[in-house]
This record gives C-alpha cells, structure tokens and sequence, in this order.
C-alpha cells in the first residue's frame, strides 16, 4: 500500500514537473516570405537556433510563405493567430493591423528593450515613411538602389560613368550599335522597369516627389511623369533591354549581366549575394561599377539622393510581447548585424559593432555610397495602394512595347491612387 | 417501381443526403458570394453594407468589359478546336485506325493528365526568345525566317494564340475519348444501313453519325465552354494574364480584386459574373439543343 502511494506520489510529481515546463516553453514562430536559408531570415534563423541551445524552455520554428502572403495573412489576422514575427508585403495592410492592436508599435519596444540605440537611423526613417509615421516593420535590410555597370564594356566602347539621362542613353545608343545590349531588366518582374520611371521623375520633381504625390500637391499626370514614362517607353522601343524583355525573369536577368551580355542593372543592393557569388559572376568582382540614375534636364533632383528601402517588411505580433519573446528578440537583435555582415556581406538597418576583417569589396563600396547618402526616397510604388501597385506594374509592360502611351499609363494610375 | 417513386419517405432518403450535400457545398457558398457582394471591406478592416455600389462599379468597369471579352472569345476559339480536334480525333479511332487505336488514344490523352504547370513551362521554353531561343524561335532562325522571330508570349496578340493552342492540345483528348465513347455505341447496323443507301465519308459523317452523337456532342460543348470561361491555371502558369491585362480573363481579375488589392466585395460581383456568364452559356446550348428537337 505504502508502495502504490509512493508510486502515484512520485508520477504526480514528474506530470506537474513536465506540465509547469511545458507551460514556461516558448515557441517564436516566423512566417517569412522566403526560405530558410535565404538572407534576413537565415541570419534570424541562425542566431535563434543558437539562443534556443542556451535556452532549453525557448524553441524557434520558421514557416515560408512563398505566395500568397498577403491572403494567408488576413486569415490569420482575422482568427486571432498570428505567428510572432511575419513578412509582409503591403506596409498599408501591416498599419491596418497595427490599428487593431496586432502589429507592434517597434520603437516603443525597442526602447523598453534597452535595443533601440542598435537601429540605423537612417533605415528607421525610411521604414517610418512606409507606414504612416509609425515604426512597424523591422529593418532588416538596407538597400539602396541604381546601376550597376560592366567596367571592361564601358572602357572599352569608350564610355564613362553617365552622370545625366542624356548621357546614359547616348551610351546606350553607342552599344546598341555595336550590338552590345546596353541593359538588362526582368520585365516578368515588372517592378525593374517602373523602378526607372520612379527614379525620373525624383530628379524631375526631387526626393520628396511621392510624398507630394500622396499630399496631392502633384498629380501622376503632370507633364514630368509624363515625360518620365516617354523615357523609359523609348528605351523599350528603342530595344535597349534586349529581346523579349517582358519574359525575362529576375534570375535570368541577373545572370545576363554578370555574364557580360548586357552592360547596364538596374537593380538594388541585395543583388551583393550574387555579385559576390563567383560561382555567378563571370565578369569578376573588378569589372563591376555602380552609379545612381543620372540627372534629368532641369529636374530638381541630384544624385546625391537614392532609392534607399529596407527589404520587405516584417512586424512584430502585438500580442506576444512577454518577457520570453524580449529575451529572445534582445539576443537577436543585439547580433543581427555583425552576423549578417560578416555571413551574407549584407547590409542592413542595424548598426555593425564588430566589421569583419574581410569584406568583399563590392559590399565595401555600396557601404561608402550608402553612408554618403545625403537625400533617401522610397521605390515608386512605395505609397501605393496594393491596386496601384498592380496597376503601375502591369501596365509597364505594354508601355515599353509601345501598346500603352505615356498619358494612358498615367491616367489609369492616377485614378488608382483615388 | 412506381410505387417507390410516389413515396415521399423513400424519395427523402435517396435524394435528402445528396440535395443536403449540395446545398452546403454549393448552394451556401453562392448564396454567401452575393452577400458578399453588397459590402466593401476585407477581414482586417472590417465590412460594411453598400447596396448595389458594387454592381455599379462593375457597369463601368473598362478591365472588367475587357477580361469579359477576353474570356468569351477565349472560349469560343479554343471550344471549337477542342471539339472539332476532338471529334476528328474520335472518328480516326473509329473508322481508320480501328483496334490499333491504343497508342495513340493514350499518347493523345497523355496531355490531360499531365499537370498544367508542368505543360506551361514546356511551352513557355517552346515559345522562348530568350536566354536562348526557343524551340520555334529556334526553327525560324535554322530555317532563315529571321524576320518572323518574336517575343511569342510577350506580345498580347500572339501570347492569346499560344495560350489556345495549348488549351485544345492539352484537352482535346479528353473530348476525344468521350466522342469516342458515344461512336462506340452507334449500332453498326445503323452505319450499315447508312452505307448499302451510299452513304460514305462526309455524307455518312453528317447524315448518320453526327446526329446520333448530339447528346454527347451537347454534354462536351458544355463541360468545354465551362471549363474555358473558368481558365485560371494555365493563364497563371504561362504568362500570368500578361503582358500588362492583355491576357487577363474575368478568373484571374477576380483573384487579383479580391487577394491581392483586398476588396473581397467587388470580387464577390465579379464571381457571381462569372457564374452567370457560365449559366447563361450552358442555358444557350440547352435552348438551342431542344429548339432542334434533339
């Protein structure tokens, strides 16, 4: 008898034992929007493994969400179930459910963390811009956008970096002569072609031109946009992307250009992991320039002032901000940094503390343009509703073909923003 | 036998379960579509009630007007090759190639089993201008017709034709062997009789065969024109409704309204369109159907 009670004793105790930690266990779950091993979420994921091995009541689980994120989303949202942490491709959707009390308010956070000296200034500016004022989305990239161009076909057609549009496009006319294909861009994409039209009209209009867009001071229609839209249609007609620019996807553009196919990329910093990748870049590290898009004919805007963003944007759940979740974000956060630098080569909207003793020098030299960034503004369709946004990159296509005139593409976008 | 028929209880329990079946999975759902579409909003926001603003919107709709047309003549065009193909298909089997029709039928009707990704992509690769050219592309440049290479699915025009000639290979097996199966049950006395009258080749065809094969024909322009009015995978898969809209039918503007610009209300509209557009054309063929007596 005394056995039996000294058994159930013993199990009762083992269950409560096992029940109080199963209760203290913690599981931060990331909802990415790309792969395990891909950029910001492998170094999320790298340095979580690492806290979760310290810690044996944490455990970290990652979801990839490869389409249809913005869906899966609102499900989600709507059933009370957000994971921890998740990507989100609509800044306007996350302010949506930081207004319901789902998204967190970062910088508060961050500074009741004691970690919010470790964000770049700079990328919380630009992150702000994205949501209404409010830091929503963790910067955890830093990009700045613009050409990058093969040196040896630049040297030996003669070529200098183009500091005006004019000048860009003379070049471009020089090599398509010489049946060199002046650039390569993923029209498939979409996005790099409007990228174009964004970047003339800030030197048309200046940095703050989509802000002036949002307030309403400027309307899609005005003769600059207009203007804007005709140049990067007569690129299109003019046949400097190549052939068939619009089936050509990201990789395919990428890899035209670092096999010395194309002399011109338009494209933002995140491309380092592939200029960097030897294995992909065949015209070696040394033959690879970048410039910002030049300046336009009377515009107000300078190349001083570049497409800066910070990746795609990721919230924080609201409603899983305990300590458990402090602890663990203070550890990643406190070595995102120097993990992504020293790993990926990758910039982002944290503060490096300790430099790699190696970096290569492509990343170096993007840093230097980065640091010396006088004036940041947001890609085109950064303040855009969702529909705009589909808008402007749907109908880029048949601009650059010629099927769509310059008035038509900024008419129908213009009555998208209403 | 007529007994069991005028029985209320035995009615009940043969078509209860199956009408309670599709009414839940069914008939709710469009129910739910149309309320649906009298509000605007998304499960984050909210929804609110706005009458019939969403119908109004549709009116005027130039996209919509466009992805409308696109889809009727999408599915005129490629009903008719599937059909017609189909029908050909079927009286190969049946009259020339007889027993030794296996292979073939299988190799024709491999396509329909096939997945529609899989299918885009080696299409896609067929049409390609670049990295490399394509397999077309590829056979112009060999064959000195440099002038007639092109962007096949970059261009909206020709991105329509490729879209159509894949639908009707990718299909038209499937209508084959179902004509198939409808000429396998024509009475072989009928066609002998047919014959020893002098009847033969097209006269035999459109006096004798066809008409015993209406019934079948009917069900096949049916399931045909449905299943075309409500293409989404393939435009998906081979060129995403691009370039621009140029290839976007009424399924894939209702996708995109509804997941991805969030208005989950005009969405609704423009699902029940489509559904109307649907009945309407089935309605058709059964009216014409009865009005030739068949």
């Amino acid at each position: 008898m005394k056995h039996a009670r000294l058994t159930a004793l013993s199990t009762l105790l083992i269950v409560s034992a096992f029940s109080a930690a199963e209760a203290q266990k913690k599981t931060v779950v990331f909802l990415s929007g790309q792969n395990r091993d891909v950029g910001y979420t492998k170094i999320i994921s790298m340095l979580s493994d690492d806290y979760a091995k310290k810690n044996a009541t944490f455990s970290y689980q990652h979801q990839a969400q490869l389409t249809d994120l913005t869906q899966r989303l609102q499900l989600l949202a709507n059933s009370g179930t957000l994971p921890t942490l998740f990507s989100i491709n609509e800044p306007s959707l996350l302010a949506q459910l930081a207004t319901k009390g789902d998204a967190a308010d970062l910088e508060s956070y961050f500074r009741d963390l004691g970690i919010y000296s470790k964000l770049n200034p700079v990328a919380v500016q630009i992150n702000k811009k994205l949501t209404g004022g409010k830091l929503l989305g963790l910067p955890l990239e830093l990009n700045i956008e613009g050409i990058w161009y093969n040196k040896k076909i630049f040297a030996d057609n003669g070529l200098k970096e183009p500091k005006t549009w004019d000048e860009m496009m003379a070049a471009a006319d020089k090599l398509k002569a010489r049946n060199i294909q002046p650039f390569s861009a993923s029209g498939d994409q979409k996005w790099p072609l409007t990228r174009l039209i964004g970047g003339y009209a800030a030197r048309k209009y200046g940095a703050d031109v989509m802000d002036r867009v949002k307030d309403g001071s400027l309307k899609l229609t005005d003769a600059g946009f207009v203007e804007a839209a005709r140049a990067v249609q007569e690129m299109g007609k003019k046949g400097y992307f190549g052939l068939g620019v619009n089936t050509i996807d990201y990789d395919t553009a990428v890899d035209t250009f670092l096999q010395g196919k194309a002399a011109m990329l338009y494209m933002g910093s995140w491309v380092l992991r592939d200029l960097n990748d030897k294995t992909r870049n065949k015209i070696g590290e040394a033959s690879v320039g970048f410039f910002n898009i030049p300046a336009v004919k009377g515009g107000k805007g300078t190349i001083n002032d570049w497409s800066i963003n910070t990746g795609l944007t990721v919230g924080v759940n609201a409603k899983q901000l305990d300590k458990a979740t402090g602890d663990w974000m203070k550890h990643v956060f406190s070595n995102y940094a120097n993990l992504a630098m020293s790993d990926l080569g990758m910039l982002t909207g944290f503060k490096v503390t300790k430099t790699p003793k190696t970096i290569p020098a492509l990343t170096k030299m993007t840093q230097t343009k980065l640091n010396a960034a006088k004036n940041g503004y947001l890609w085109w369709e950064g303040l855009f509703s969702p529909k705009a946004t589909a808008i402007s990159q749907d109908n880029v296509q048949p601009l650059i073909t010629g099927d769509l005139s310059p008035e038509e593409y900024m008419q129908q976008l213009q009555n998208a923003l209403k | 036998m007529n007994k069991t028929l005028s029985d209320w209880k035995a009615i009940s329990l043969f078509v209860g379960p199956a009408l309670i079946l599709y009414l839940v999975i069914l008939f709710v759902p469009i129910v739910s579509s149309l309320g649906l579409s009298m509000q605007e909003g998304s499960p984050i926001t909210g929804f609110k009630y706005v009458g019939f603003a969403n119908y109004e919107r549709l009116i005027h709709d130039s996209q919509m007007w466009k992805a409308l047309w696109f889809g009727t003549r999408f599915a005129l065009f490629v009903s008719a090759g599937q059909i017609i193909l189909g029908t050909l298909l079927a009286l190969l089997y049946h009259f020339y190639l007889k027993h030794s029709s296996v292979l073939v039928r299988t190799l024709i009707f491999l396509p329909v089993v096939l997945p529609t990704v899989a299918v885009a992509q080696m299409f896609s690769k067929m049409f390609a201008i670049a990295p490399q050219y394509g397999l077309v592309n590829g056979l112009l440049d060999n064959l000195g017709m440099q002038s007639y290479i092109q962007p096949w699915l970059g261009q909206a025009d020709t991105a329509f034709w490729i879209i159509c000639i894949m639908e009707i290979w990718k299909a038209m097996g499937f209508y084959a062997i179902l004509i198939f199966t409808g000429l396998v049950g024509i009475p072989e006395e009928t066609i002998e009789a047919g014959r020893i009258d002098g009847a033969q080749g097209w006269n035999l065809t459109r006096f004798i065969v066809l008409p015993q094969l209406t019934p079948i024909m009917v069900a096949s322009l049916i399931f045909s024109f449905n299943g075309t009015l409500k293409v989404f995978d393939t435009i998906v898969a081979l060129t995403n409704g691009g370039p621009g809209t140029a290839t976007t039918p009424l399924s894939i503007l209702m996708y995109k309204t509804s997941f991805v610009y969030s208005e989950y209300g005009y969405g609704s509209t423009l699902a029940l369109t489509l559904t109307l557009q649907c009945l309407v054309v089935s309605l058709l063929i059964y009216w014409r159907n009865r009005r030739e007596g068949n």
